[in-house]
């Protein structure tokens, strides 16, 4: 008996031992917890803050290495075709309108083109097909630009050189104002050949957004349209169409911002010509492209700052259409 | 109205249905034409340059023989160390997005900037890495190269895991809070694990968007004729060397920058059909 009594108080000290552990070793577990909680809230906005970090340290630095460019020449530098090296003279005319004049061939080619591919996805396709072709569309979207360079490079420029070109320039050469657009002579390279592979590159994605919106239009529309007896192309012409309007420019817009940024394709097949020609088959220039061709060989801080400067007019012009894409399609996915 | 006139009404009707239609499958063929041209085209120049040199020598001088192996290295080497900087920051602030602050005003200008530079022109990172990297530096660098890399790889990651953890149901969560679990466990053992395979997925696709990158490199990277490890020099990369090689006139070196491209499709394609297969099997 004796012994068990002083069993069991040993015990119950023990438990009142180990208790009186547990219970501060709970708060200090509770407090690592909370502490931990606090470091990896604090983690996680830390990271959130460094994507607005990202997005001011790409602003403030193209502006501090464009400032001598545009301290020198000013406005100027916005409407001066001239560059030149050797004097030093610089400005932005020429890429500018290279950059939009490109893009301005590849949406008017992606736009119609890509509208119709998502009509067909959405209305049209079989069931069994509308994935594996949704997905080639994407596979599309998803090949490097250096790619499309090359291969505009060996294959479709000289194709459009001995074939295209010197239709267009036969077909509507002659005719008075048509007839500049298809001046000189047929090089293979230059701005409709970049904006025809931009067309090519900008397709998926004005296809894959304008998929997206037109799956979004409510069934019940499409079947009332269908019930007083409208033909598919009526119903996505007067239903379909208008009620997703605003996703569907959205779309164009980011298709637009891809076209007007895209450097390696263009690169290949534009010429590197530092002229604004009226001929869409003369070789120019985009930004982007004087970016990637001049800058490592630039000498000189006025050259290296002027590159500089074109890159922060493209940020500033791409920013602008992105961010119209944005807010129309997030006004879009409110509505839907 | 006449029967006539609404007959001719109707079968004008269905005429431009039948156009339409027409049209809309005339426009996919046409978009897909493109897949298969530019795919068989990058079969037949690059296979016919696939050879076990491609993977063991380095690229050649002009006019000789040789492959692709220190551009091949440099490449990964540059994606590897983007992937191991902008994933850790791209998954947490995706969980800032998704867990903890879903509506604030912060998180809303974050997923806006974000958008913009998930789309910004690569060419523009390359001009930053260069103004706060390579000239600070005085050379050209794997590490800015790298760096550049991760700039575009933390746009995509963000934007998956965001999204990703917004598919998770809030049950989950709120089960996991009633047993007592504090908020960073509940968002490391049960939301991260139910969006796994979403977040494996953005990050294959930051890999297959930054392997075929030719222009942040251009000027932060440069290129190097020779093998080098060195993540201080300049090191190759495979895009870099195609953009070269294809520009220049040497026959064995445009055969060569037309095996690179095989390779860096191959690559890319391979990655995101692998990505949306993880996906996919999950939605079953």
């Amino acid at each position: 008996m004796g012994s068990r009594g002083r069993d069991v108080s040993e015990v119950a000290l023990r438990d009142a031992n180990v208790t009186a552990r547990e219970s501060s070793s709970r708060a200090a577990v509770l407090r690592r917890l909370r502490l931990n909680d606090r470091i990896f809230h604090g983690l996680t906005r830390g990271a959130a803050l460094t994507v607005l970090a990202l997005l001011s340290g790409v602003i403030i630095a193209l502006i501090i290495g464009a400032a001598p460019a545009l301290g020198t020449f000013g406005f100027s530098f916005l409407t001066s075709q001239s560059w030149n090296p050797v004097t030093e003279k610089f400005g932005a005319l020429a890429p500018i309108y290279g950059t939009l004049v490109t893009s301005f061939i590849a949406m008017v080619i992606a736009v119609p083109v890509g509208l119709m591919v998502a009509f067909f996805l959405t209305e049209l396709c079989p069931m069994v097909l509308r994935r594996p072709i949704g997905i080639a569309i994407e596979l599309l979207a998803g090949i490097p630009s250096i790619i499309y360079g090359i291969w505009g490079l060996f294959v479709f420029a000289p194709f459009l050189q001995k074939y295209v070109q010197p239709f267009l320039i036969d077909t509507f050469g002659s005719i008075p104002i048509l007839g500049t657009l298809f001046e000189g002579p047929p090089y293979g390279i230059g701005m409709l050949t970049a904006g025809l592979i931009l067309a090519i590159m900008v397709l998926p994605f004005v296809t894959s957004i304008s998929r997206d919106v037109f799956s979004a239009v409510p069934p019940v529309l499409k079947e009332a349209a269908y019930g007083v007896g409208c033909t598919t192309w009526e119903v996505f012409r007067n239903v379909v169409l208008p009620y997703t309007r605003v996703g569907v420019i959205g779309g164009f817009m980011l298709g637009l911002g891809r076209a007007l940024g895209e450097t390696m394709a263009v690169t290949f097949v534009i010429g590197n010509a530092h002229k604004v020609s009226a001929s869409i088959l003369a070789p120019g220039t985009t930004i982007s492209a004087s970016i990637a061709n001049e800058f490592t060989e630039a000498v000189g801080d006025l050259y290296t700052s002027s590159l500089i400067a074109l890159g922060l007019i493209l940020f500033f012009i791409t920013f602008i259409v992105l961010a119209i894409a944005r807010y129309l399609l997030a006004r879009m996915n409110r509505l839907g | 109205m006449s029967a006539a006139a609404a007959n001719s009404l109707y079968a004008g009707r269905r005429r431009r249905n039948a156009i339409a239609k027409t049209l809309a499958l005339a426009a996919t063929i046409f978009g897909l034409g493109w897949l298969v041209l530019i795919l068989g085209v990058l079969l037949f120049h690059g296979l016919s340059g696939l050879s076990l040199a491609v993977f063991t020598e380095n690229t050649p001088p002009p006019g000789a023989a040789g492959g692709l192996a220190n551009a091949i290295i440099g490449s990964v080497i540059m994606t590897v160390l983007a992937v191991i900087i902008g994933t850790p920051i791209g998954i947490l602030a995706g969980t800032y997005l998704a867990e903890y602050g879903r509506h604030d005003k912060l998180s809303n200008v974050v997923r806006f900037i974000n958008d913009i530079l998930l789309s910004a022109p690569s060419i523009v990172i390359g001009l930053f890495i260069y103004e706060v990297m390579v000239a600070p530096m005085g050379h050209f660098s794997g590490y800015a190269g790298a760096v550049a890399l991760a700039v575009i790889v933390i746009p995509v990651v963000v934007r998956t895991t965001e999204d990703m953890l917004t598919l998770v149901p809030d049950t989950l969560r709120e089960a996991a809070a009633s047993i007592g679990l504090p908020r960073s466990l509940m968002i490391m053992r049960i939301a991260y694990r139910a969006a796994q395979a979403g977040i494996v997925t953005g990050i294959l696709l930051a890999i297959a968007r930054i392997s075929g990158e030719t222009a942040p490199l251009l000027f932060t990277a440069l290129n190097n004729q020779f093998w080098s490890l060195n993540m201080n020099a300049p090191m190759p990369s495979l895009p870099v060397v195609i953009f070269q090689f294809a520009l220049s006139p040497y026959e064995e070196w445009q055969k060569l920058a037309w095996t690179g491209a095989l390779l860096i499709t191959v690559t890319v394609l391979a990655l995101s059909i692998f990505a949306r297969s993880l996906t996919a099997t999950r939605k079953q």
